[in-house]
């Protein structure tokens, strides 16, 4: 399989071991940097759909189980970064192929 | 296999072929069980080729009924809401609001909208639910009289009451209590008129009854019993007068009046389409849920099942599940009646009622226990034996509703002294039965119809903690009534496989609070990496991350934000202001003591205007600007910081606010300086995190205006000096603090505070205020007072000397960050657009800017394009 791949912000964005919000094709994205981690970089809705509000970028990361999640700020649900599935609910949010090269981060549509 | 309240039965699997691509089914009525048959069918796999219309008369999206009250209480539309537009849409359910079907023309199977459009159907599923019954008397259509069951009744009573003096319900049943019970939160003079003799006639007995129409009397409600109204006229003092007599000598003005005189199936449809109704009304389903047509279902209230209507959503949401199961053809699930056994409380006053409540089992016998002082009633309805029990009633006191349930629903034997279940223990707590005695068939969840059995499998499956276990099996997910019970289950089932139940504080680190922050401190750790390195595992979770955060910051008041803290940080900390729900936030200067000059607050005036924030005096003397977008925080705080402000820490767990008096300056009563004192220890502590929030406060005589002994310190001015109060909490369960010493000096007094605080950032479990905290702590307040007055563990030279550190290493969190441009940096919405997040919208109300509804949302959005 062959993916577009889309600059979406600079690798000097991003901060390391949280999230931070971007905006793509129209769309918040929430980008996560995890540099000791393989894959370093993960991208989730940034919008809750739960609380209902664009703040997914703004919570914890963390793992449960061995999954690595970040858990929503408002009411605390979490979400698996690497596929947008929600832990208490049975709710998955969109999530994009994410890579780094030369200083740029790209997504996938 | 079947149990009288899981009521659905599990049968072979029929193994007959799905349904057929493109099957349209129609679902008629979008409330709670509609609903609910519409959320399980499109999870469903089998359902993937249906196509689903919902047509729903109220123009609101399925909203959750059993909560309606609550409407008047704080949530509004929106938090009732099961669902959104959004989730019908993902699901490709074409969803019809304010749509009112009218007609079934069975034979070219179509529905008739009020519009008069046809839609044709192959499956139809009824969930109309039912209507409060108006008692036909003359006088019952007047102007300012009420029914209550929908959104918009709730509205038309709210603005009714606003100027009514006086409201009555007719109607004592729950649903008639539970309406006095909001009309008596109007403020206004509570009536209840019910024609039988007593109280929830269906639910109590008459000694039950009676107490109840007691206690409510008490509470202010007045409550006429055996009262039949005659008519409704115009009154003289009030809007109606009820004339109870015939020669209108008893009568009752009131200017609303609710009818709540029970429910009626909405079977109109069925009927007028032929459907077959039972002799009193209700649409006859079998346990499919199928009515006598082939291609129809009707499940919740409009269903009549066995003779029954079952007025409660659990048995709804069973029949959804059942007539689901039979049109994908799994064979699996069947409808067998359910428990109308209820708990609730009314205006405050606990009522229970289980089973054969009347003692109608022929041979049945009654073991009753009364306390007319304390104002408690129990009784067991027991089969001839005594060996079963058959029902119960409890009104006053609902503590052994659960465990009496149990007996009930599992048949379990009674024990030899049955009554003892009923009867008071000398130390006050309850015979519980314990969970080892349930049958592994018990209904633990009755809502999600969890049994213990399915609870043992999943945490023989691998789920180990309650957490785990609500999310394989969902209980307690549903109306939250059986928490208790869960948790206990759990925990035995948990103990039975030898697992021992962890006080550890996540799954990344095997140790409690107190023993990360001895390593912490003994250990010299100065990260969160370092500390996972040396004694965790995994990469932290939102417990252990803010949690270790706060006690590095605890130990070595570091700027919190530094590059390897921040990752630990809650939204709140992360931003140093406090998120709203619409992912704003808000701003809390620090106004220490309360006091505040002029020019300050035309600054803070200033900011609120240019920046548009809604502002509000807090409930702890200071003002909050709510509505602030991530990126204006920092100029925000620039202007306010340029003005002298500092941080106020809202949003840390740390100290709040000191609320003070103006104490001797200014007040004739006063004895001391309450407010320097005040201002001194605000600024003294403030920058103090611990394992909770703080709150102190300062009254300058025993009249007490700054509300001491509600705080976690308080500190009393006397004509010796200062008595200090210690560990005292307002919220959700208040406590009243403890004197801790009398006639102190300000030398003395700031040396106790700091050992007192101190001892408990060093001992105190995560998030435990220092309320909880001291009735946690062996030996109470002699133990406390022994360790900072006597210095019995030799700690006090370490505790003033943390506290020392603490306060010379302040720094105002807002300062250090705006110095620092990476730091600012990080409060863009968008690191790739300087644009803010266009989901926020506000509307105006009283004058100011609040977060707008999802529906006002939607219809700005509608006018916009
Ligand atoms: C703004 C304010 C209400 C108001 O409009 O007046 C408020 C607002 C919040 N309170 Fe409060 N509390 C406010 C005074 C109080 C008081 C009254 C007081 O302090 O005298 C109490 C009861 C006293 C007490 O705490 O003992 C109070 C008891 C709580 C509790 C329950 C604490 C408990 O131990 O039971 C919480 C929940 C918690 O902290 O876990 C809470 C939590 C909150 C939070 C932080 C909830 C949240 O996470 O969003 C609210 C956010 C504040 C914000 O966005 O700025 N708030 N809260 C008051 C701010 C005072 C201030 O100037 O800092
Ligand atoms: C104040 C109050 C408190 C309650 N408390 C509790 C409680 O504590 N516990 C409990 O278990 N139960 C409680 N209930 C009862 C519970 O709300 C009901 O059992 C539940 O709502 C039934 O769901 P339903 O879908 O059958 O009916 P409803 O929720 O009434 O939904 C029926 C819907 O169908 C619509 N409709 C009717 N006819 C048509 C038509 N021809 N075309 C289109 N739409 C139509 C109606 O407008 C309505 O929206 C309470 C009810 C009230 C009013
Ligand atoms: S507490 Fe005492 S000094 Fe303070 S205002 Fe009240 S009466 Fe006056
Ligand atoms: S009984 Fe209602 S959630 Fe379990």
């Amino acid at each position: 399989m062959s993916f577009n791949w889309k600059t979406v912000c600079k690798q000097e964005d991003l901060i390391e071991g949280v999230g931070v919000a971007a905006l793509f094709e129209g769309e918040q994205v929430a980008i996560f940097y995890l540099p000791k981690l393989e894959p370093q970089v993960f991208a989730i809705a940034n919008w809750d759909p739960i609380a209902k509000a664009n703040v997914l970028s703004r919570g914890i990361v963390g793992s449960i189980n061995g999954k690595l999640v970040v858990s929503s700020p408002l009411y605390k649900q979490h979400f698996e970064l690497s596929s947008g599935q929600c832990i208490e609910e049975d709710i998955v949010i969109p999530c994009w192929q994410v890579s780094l090269e030369n200083g740029d981060v790209k997504l996938a549509s | 296999m079947m149990n009288k309240n899981t009521n659905l039965e599990v049968k072979q699997n029929l193994a007959e072929p799905n349904p057929s691509a493109n099957t349209h089914i129609i679902v008629v009525g979008n409330g709670m069980v509609g609903h609910h048959f519409v959320e399980q069918l499109v999870q469903h796999e089998g359902a993937s080729a249906c196509q689903v219309s919902v047509f729903g008369e109220e123009p609101h999206i399925a909203y959750d009924r059993v909560h309606l009250s609550e409407y008047f209480t704080g949530k509004n539309a929106q938090d009732l809401a099961l669902t959104d537009a959004d989730f019908y849409l993902q699901n490709r359910v074409d969803y019809y609001p304010s749509q009112k079907i009218i007609e079934i023309d069975r034979v070219a199977k179509k529905v008739v909208c009020e519009t008069g459009e046809t839609v044709s159907y192959d499956k139809l599923v009824l969930a109309t639910g039912s209507y409060p019954f108006v008692p036909p008397i003359d006088g019952h259509k007047r102007a300012n009289t009420f029914v209550y069951r929908t959104l918009e009744d709730l509205d038309a009573i709210r603005d009714c009451a606003k100027n009514a003096k006086v409201g009555t319900v007719v109607g004592g049943g729950l649903l008639g209590l539970e309406a006095a019970n909001a009309i008596k939160n109007l403020g206004l003079e509570t009536h209840v008129v019910e024609f039988a003799p007593r109280l929830m006639p269906v639910q109590l007995d008459e000694k039950g009854g009676d107490l109840l129409k007691d206690m409510i009397q008490e509470l202010g409600v007045k409550v006429h019993v055996a009262t039949g109204t005659r008519n409704i006229e115009n009154g003289e003092q009030c809007f109606h007068r009820m004339n109870f007599s015939e020669d209108g000598q008893e009568y009752l003005e009131t200017d609303l009046i609710v009818f709540s005189a029970g429910i009626r199936p909405q079977d109109a449809l069925a009927k007028s389409s032929g459907l077959v109704l039972g002799e009193r009304g209700g649409i006859q389903v079998d346990s499919h849920c199928l009515t006598s047509d082939k291609d129809i279902y009707a499940i919740g209230e409009c269903a009549l099942y066995e003779g029954r209507i079952y007025g409660l959503v659990a048995p709804g949401y069973n029949m959804a599940k059942a007539a689901l199961d039979h049109l994908l053809k799994q064979g699996e699930l069947e409808f067998k009646g359910a428990d109308m056994s209820t708990k609730l409380k009314l205006l405050g006053c606990d009522v229970g009622s289980i089973g054969d409540a009347h003692g109608q089992t022929p041979g049945s016998k009654t073991i009753v226990f009364q306390d007319g002082m304390q104002g408690c009633y129990r009784k067991m309805v027991v089969n001839q034996d005594a060996t079963k029990l058959l029902g119960a009633v409890l009104v006053g006191d609902n503590a052994s509703y659960d465990t009496l349930l149990q007996y009930y629903l599992n048949e379990i034997d009674l024990p030899s002294q049955a009554e003892s279940l009923i009867l008071p223990v000398s130390d006050g707590a309850s015979p519980a039965l314990g969970v080892d005695a349930l049958p592994s068939t018990a209904s633990i969840c009755s809502c999600l119809n969890v049994t213990k059995a399915d609870i043992s499998q999943a945490v023989a499956e691998g789920a180990l903690s309650l957490a785990d276990v609500k999310a394989v099996t969902k209980a307690s997910t549903g109306c939250g009534g059986c928490a208790a019970l869960v948790k206990n289950v759990v925990d035995n089932e948990l103990l039975a496989l030898g697992v021992e139940v962890s006080t550890d504080v996540c799954e990344h680190f095997a140790y409690t609070r107190q023993d990360l922050y001895n390593l912490i401190k003994v250990e010299s750790i100065k990260s969160f990496d370092e500390l996972l390195e040396k004694h965790g595992k995994g990469h932290g979770c939102i417990v252990c991350k803010p949690l270790v955060g706060n006690i590095l910051a605890s130990v070595w008041n570091d700027y919190v934000l530094k590059k390897e803290h921040v990752t630990l940080q809650d939204t709140n900390d992360r931003y140093l202001a406090n998120m709203q729900k619409d992912g704003t936030y808000s701003v809390v200067p620090r106004i220490p003591g309360g006091e505040i000059t002029p020019e300050k607050l035309i600054v803070i005036g200033e900011v609120a205007r240019d920046y548009k924030l809604y502002t509000k005096i807090t409930g702890g003397q200071r003002i909050d600007l709510f509505g602030a977008h991530l990126n204006q925080l920092p100029e925000i705080w620039e202007t306010l910081i340029k003005a002298g402000f500092e941080t106020g820490q809202a949003y840390g767990k740390s100290v709040r606010t000191v609320k003070s008096c103006v104490g001797s300056t200014w007040c004739r009563f006063g004895v001391n300086d309450s407010m320097t004192m005040a201002i001194d220890i605000e600024n003294r502590y403030k920058g103090l995190r611990a394992p909770h929030k703080l709150k102190f406060a300062v009254s300058g005589c025993t009249r007490e205006c700054a509300e001491a002994q509600s705080k976690d310190i308080g500190i009393i001015a006397t004509e010796g000096g200062w008595n200090l109060y210690v560990c005292g909490n307002g919220g959700m369960k208040p406590r009243h603090a403890d004197l801790f010493a009398t006639d102190l000096t300000d030398k003395e007094l700031i040396q106790y505070i700091d050992r007192v605080l101190m001892f408990y950032v060093k001992t105190a479990d995560r998030l435990q205020r220092t309320s909880v905290w001291m009735d946690s702590l062996e030996g109470g307040l002699d133990y406390l007072k022994s360790v900072v007055i006597d210095d019995s563990l030799g700690l006090a030279q370490e505790l003033e000397d943390q506290m020392a550190l603490i306060v010379d290493t302040f720094q105002c969190e807002w300062k250090t960050t705006l110095e620092d441009p990476q730091a600012v940096k990080a409060f863009r919405h968008f690191v790739n657009h300087d644009g803010v997040d266009e989901e926020v919208v506000f509307v105006e109300e009283r004058d100011q800017i609040r977060p707008a509804t999802q529906s006002e949302k939607n219809n700005l959005i509608a006018k916009a394009s």
